[in-house]
């Protein structure tokens, strides 16, 4: 060993050494206290940090997709259903080795698939889009193979299932319309959820959700719908295999809807324009109800729920007849002879005609200094014509007189009091506000000057006055109840649940359509009574065997202008470029439970096309007449009448 | 009494024992134990091998608390020789697992640096035991040189936690020898100074970017991160109280890597909180300073060099794993000391527990009995 150490130095070592272990023993504690501050700020300080942290980690919420309220028709008749379907998942990681190499692969896989495929028709679509989604999923996740299962396949591999582990039928939702064609314009229809909408949605409510309204009453009234989705947090682990469920929220399903739509009227108003192009608006004007809102041809709403096929979506959209387009809400038409009785208030309210009032009408209407001739429809003039006769016989000349000596301004503002030139506000979606034009609308528009001359057309429903079947029917109902304008709606009321009672909606009544005395409202009606009833009125052809009494006015809008002294002939004129038959009316006169307007495009005449529906769809609903009447002498009782007779 | 029943060595030996360390070891092993049942999903085999390891470490710190000062002083340069040249036949011949060179098989395999643990402070001690203390600046230099030697060699195969913490143990002894506070204090600045120096000048940009990884890890959250920010929100969700045993959820679903080993201490955060923390440190504390006060106590200044090395090396340990766990300080691969799983690493820490016993100062009336 080496030198040994005095007793002095070796006490002096002790008391170094000692010295350094204290000094050794505080940094320790004052390091491991400094790992105590770093835990008290990890476990206490930021403690619900973390917390959120590892709940985001192992807590995963499962979306719950809730039902979709079914919809009904006032009657209780199912317009829009949930069906069962089954769609084909597989797990990866749950499908077993197939090829005995002792390794689960994509070799595997193949050789499942191609078993499963004996079982179940397969197409080469379903596999290449499932082979890309299941190659980017996770893989305990389940990754759909097939959608739409039918019946039998479902069957044939329930039987098979213990032979495929690792795949599964998971059972969904789907849409359906069981009425396919009928009123697919107003139950509209549910399609898979796309960009645009993502964007306007609660991402929460719809993270389970595959389908969302899109057109109808089912995008007009999706929040009430579509329900209260549901969820589980599930546990789960780093791999994100599922190990527990945690907590779970039940959905809360859609409410049921009631529609005031009554569907055997609705079928019988599509049946009448089968063959046309038109569209047939039916309204309760006591509370606004739509009873029936027609637009033909139509289409079928099943084909939209799981994504409409190109080839599919192509034929319906350039169709020639535009079945897509609902012409009740969207489509725009010169209101043209329907909107006298309306015209006829403005008139007495703006004190322009009154009762007593005559006009002579020798077959044209000129303004004062001007040679141009305003032609009224009967080329050698009604003569002496007083209110009652100008609406019942729909006479031009009094119109034109009427409406340049009231002038636009006035003439526009009462109109807009009638609803023309706003959209009506029904809940449906894409509706279309028509045109009342004005001076102002036409120097912005057009940048020239409103002509009185523009005014005289506008007296008899034409010139740039648009208007929709809808807005017809609203202002003819509004007529009917004397000036009471209340809102038309599809959505008669609601239900929470199955069991729960039906809640009715209030109807909004909105601005009403001032009058110096309710007697004018009568002379009006009376008037419209004529058109159907007088032997002199315009649509006395429908009166054969009417057991009620019925206000209406027929129409007749202009498609092609005519030259100042040519004469319309529909035989020389190509279909397309015939006028438009419209007609308006509400029944029974007296108390009235339905307004109508009806449009059928290049119909010809209102009374000959126009008014016969009208009646036929007013037989329906008050008299629960839904059939032809039967054929007499070889033709129709009220077939229409010759195309040249004018209105 | 009972004392009487037993064979007097028995009786030396447990004499021999410091009651109070082996106390709060053995509470310790316990607590590592359970967070080790849960760690491991209650599965008992792995349970079952770490009590076999403590077993063995517990017999081996009975036997190393029976080795005088005066004799392991005579081993301290033979046990370092062998293992330096262990280390050379590792390097040459070692066997490669998990890309590193680490493993000698000799019958069994075995880690050679798992030796220089004890043999390099050992060796210091040893050296400076000869010296005149405060050492000599000269002396200093020597020991480094032979700290710096098996250092090295372990850095080559490589493992750079085991080299640094070998680097410690060694540089441990240079401090209780007594060398110069100024000393210390000029060494820390040229070491901070050269650090940035080579930093700056001496790297190629793809070492830099592996320091900077190791320095922030967690701008890398899907990679290099990964491990620090699961082990921070497993402790911080644990909260004051913790989730109880068994019960922590970012364990038991695996977000947690590494969990029975390296990462155990995160375990415990999630599962005891900051409450069991506490206690945990405290546990440590205790051990630590029960470590430096029987250094005090040693027979020699080999002893207590030796002894207060020893334990502070294994506060090293704790504050290395505990502070990469918490995310305060970079990722290497340090176990929690007595309560990660792992054998060597249990084995060498009782052996060190059963030196720093050993080396206290023999009383008289054992002598007597002698």
């Amino acid at each position: 060993m080496g030198e040994r150490l005095s007793i002095k130095t070796d006490r002096d070592e002790q008391q170094l050494f000692n010295r350094r272990a204290i000094v050794a023993a505080v940094i320790v504690l004052f390091a491991l206290g400094g790992i105590g501050f770093r835990l008290y700020f990890l476990q206490v300080e930021k403690y619900d940090f973390y917390t959120e942290l590892s709940k985001q980690n192992y807590q995963k919420r499962i979306p719950i997709a809730p039902k979709r309220g079914q919809i009904y028709d006032r009657n209780g008749v199912l317009l829009a259903d949930n069906h069962a379907q089954y769609v084909l998942t597989v797990v990866r990681d749950s499908v077993p080795d197939q090829n005995n190499d002792g390794k689960k692969n994509w070799a595997d896989m193949e050789i499942m698939l191609n078993r499963l495929s004996k079982l179940v028709a397969l197409s080469e679509k379903d596999l290449r889009i499932f082979n890309q989604q299941i190659r980017r999923r996770s893989r305990y996740q389940a990754t759909p193979l097939k959608e739409n299962m039918t019946e039998q396949e479902v069957a044939m591999f329930a039987v098979n299932k213990s032979r495929f582990p690792g795949v599964d039928l998971d059972r969904q939702m789907q849409r359906y319309y069981p009425w396919g064609q009928v009123a697919s314009h107003v139950i509209g229809y549910v399609g898979r959820i796309d960009e645009q909408d993502m964007k306007n949605l609660n991402k929460d409510e719809y993270e389970g959700t595959t389908y969302i309204g899109k057109l109808g009453v089912e995008g007009a009234h999706e929040k009430r719908l579509h329900g209260k989705a549901g969820y589980t947090l599930e546990e789960v682990d780093a791999h994100g295999r599922q190990q527990d469920t945690l907590s779970r929220q039940e959905a809360v399903g859609g409410e049921d809807l009631i529609l005031g739509l009554d569907i055997k009227l609705q079928i019988r108003a599509e049946n009448l324009l089968r063959g046309e192009r038109g569209a047939i608006v039916a309204i309760d004007p006591n509370n606004g109800e739509v009873l029936a809102l027609a637009s033909v041809p139509t289409f079928d709403p099943n084909l939209f729920v799981d994504g409409i096929s190109h080839k599919d979506y192509i034929e319906l959209r350039d169709h020639p007849d535009r079945p897509l387009y609902n012409r009740a809400l969207q489509g725009t038409y010169p209101p043209g002879s329907t909107v006298k009785p309306m015209i006829a208030m403005a008139g007495l309210f703006e004190k322009v005609v009154w009762p007593g009032k005559s006009v002579y009408d020798p077959g044209f209407f000129q303004i004062p200094g001007h040679k141009h001739r305003y032609r009224c429809w009967k080329k050698v003039g009604h003569g002496s014509v007083n209110m009652d006769v100008a609406i019942a016989q729909s006479c031009d000349t009094y119109f034109y007189d009427l409406a340049y000596r009231m002038g636009i301004d006035k003439f526009n503002t009462y109109m807009k009091t009638f609803g023309f030139g706003s959209r009506t506000g029904i809940d449906l979606t894409s509706e279309s506000a028509g045109l009342m034009p004005s001076a102002d609308w036409k120097q912005t528009r057009h940048k020239q000057v409103w002509y009185p001359g523009d005014t005289v057309n506008i007296g008899i429903g034409q010139g740039y006055w648009l208007a929709t079947p809808l807005q017809l029917a609203h202002a003819v109902a509004t007529v009917a109840m004397k000036g009471k304008r209340i809102k038309p709606h599809v959505l008669r009321g609601y239900r929470l649940a199955k069991d729960k009672p039906e809640q009715l909606l209030v109807p909004e009544i909105v601005e009403q359509v001032k009058s110096n005395s309710p007697k004018d409202w009568e002379l009006v009606k009376q008037g419209m009574v004529n058109v159907v009833h007088a032997s002199y009125g315009t649509a006395k052809r429908i009166n054969q065997g009417l057991q009620y009494h019925m206000a209406g006015k027929t129409g007749t809008a202009q498609v092609f202008g005519i030259a100042q002294n040519a004469r319309y002939d529909a035989t020389r004129l190509d279909k397309r470029l015939h006028d438009h038959a419209l007609f308006v009316g509400f029944a029974p006169a007296e108390a009235p439970k339905i307004a109508v307007a009806v449009i059928v495009e290049n119909g010809g005449g209102g009374s000959a096309t126009a008014a016969p529906l009208a009646r036929k769809i007013m037989d329906a609903y008050l008299l629960g007449k839904y059939e032809d009447d039967p054929v007499e002498d070889g033709k129709p009782a009220d077939a229409p009448a010759p195309v040249n007779q004018r209105d | 009494m009972i004392t009487s029943l037993l064979p007097s060595s028995w009786i030396r030996a447990f004499q021999r024992i410091d009651l109070v360390l082996l106390a709060v070891l053995s509470l310790l092993i316990f607590l590592g134990l359970i967070t080790l049942y849960s760690a491991v999903d209650t599965e008992m085999a792995v349970v079952y091998r770490q009590a076999i390891n403590f077993v063995l470490g517990l017999l081996s710190l009975l036997v190393f608390s029976q080795i005088q000062s005066k004799t392991l002083k005579q081993f301290a340069i033979w046990l370092y020789g062998i293992g330096i040249i262990l280390l050379i036949l590792v390097l040459l011949f070692g066997e490669i697992k998990k890309g590193a060179q680490r493993w000698l098989y000799v019958g069994i395999d075995v880690q050679p640096a798992e030796i220089m643990k004890l043999a390099v402070p050992m060796m210091v001690a040893y050296f400076f035991a000869n010296k005149n203390l405060p050492p000599r600046l000269l002396d200093i230099g020597i020991a480094l040189v032979l700290i710096v030697v098996p250092v090295l060699l372990i850095m080559k195969q490589p493992d750079l936690g085991t080299s640094l913490l070998i680097a410690v143990s060694g540089l441990f002894v240079i401090y209780f020898a007594g060398i110069s506070w100024w000393l210390i204090a000029g060494a820390i600045v040229l070491v901070a100074v050269g650090a940035r120096l080579m930093f700056e000048y001496g790297m190629h940009d793809y070492q830099r970017q592996r320091i900077m990884t190791l320095l922030d890890p967690e701008a890398d959250l899907q990679g290099a991160g990964y491990h620090i920010h699961q082990s921070k929100i497993a402790i911080g969700s644990g909260g004051f109280y913790g989730k109880d045993w068994l019960n922590g959820d970012q364990s038991h679903l695996d977000f947690l890597p590494e969990r029975h080993t390296d990462f155990i201490f995160a375990v415990f955060g999630e599962e005891f909180g900051f409450v069991g923390n506490l206690i945990l440190l405290g546990l440590y504390i205790i051990i630590i300073w029960r470590g430096l006060y029987l250094a005090t106590q040693g027979e020699d200044t080999f002893a207590r060099l030796l002894a207060g090395s020893l334990s502070l090396t294994f506060f090293i340990y704790l504050l290395v794993n505990t502070g990469m766990v918490s995310g305060i300080l970079p990722v290497v691969g340090v176990p929690l000391p007595l309560v990660s799983f792992g054998g060597t690493s249990i084995v060498t820490l009782m052996i060190a527990f059963g030196i720093i016993m050993g080396m206290k100062k023999r009383k008289r009336i054992y002598q007597a009995e002698d």
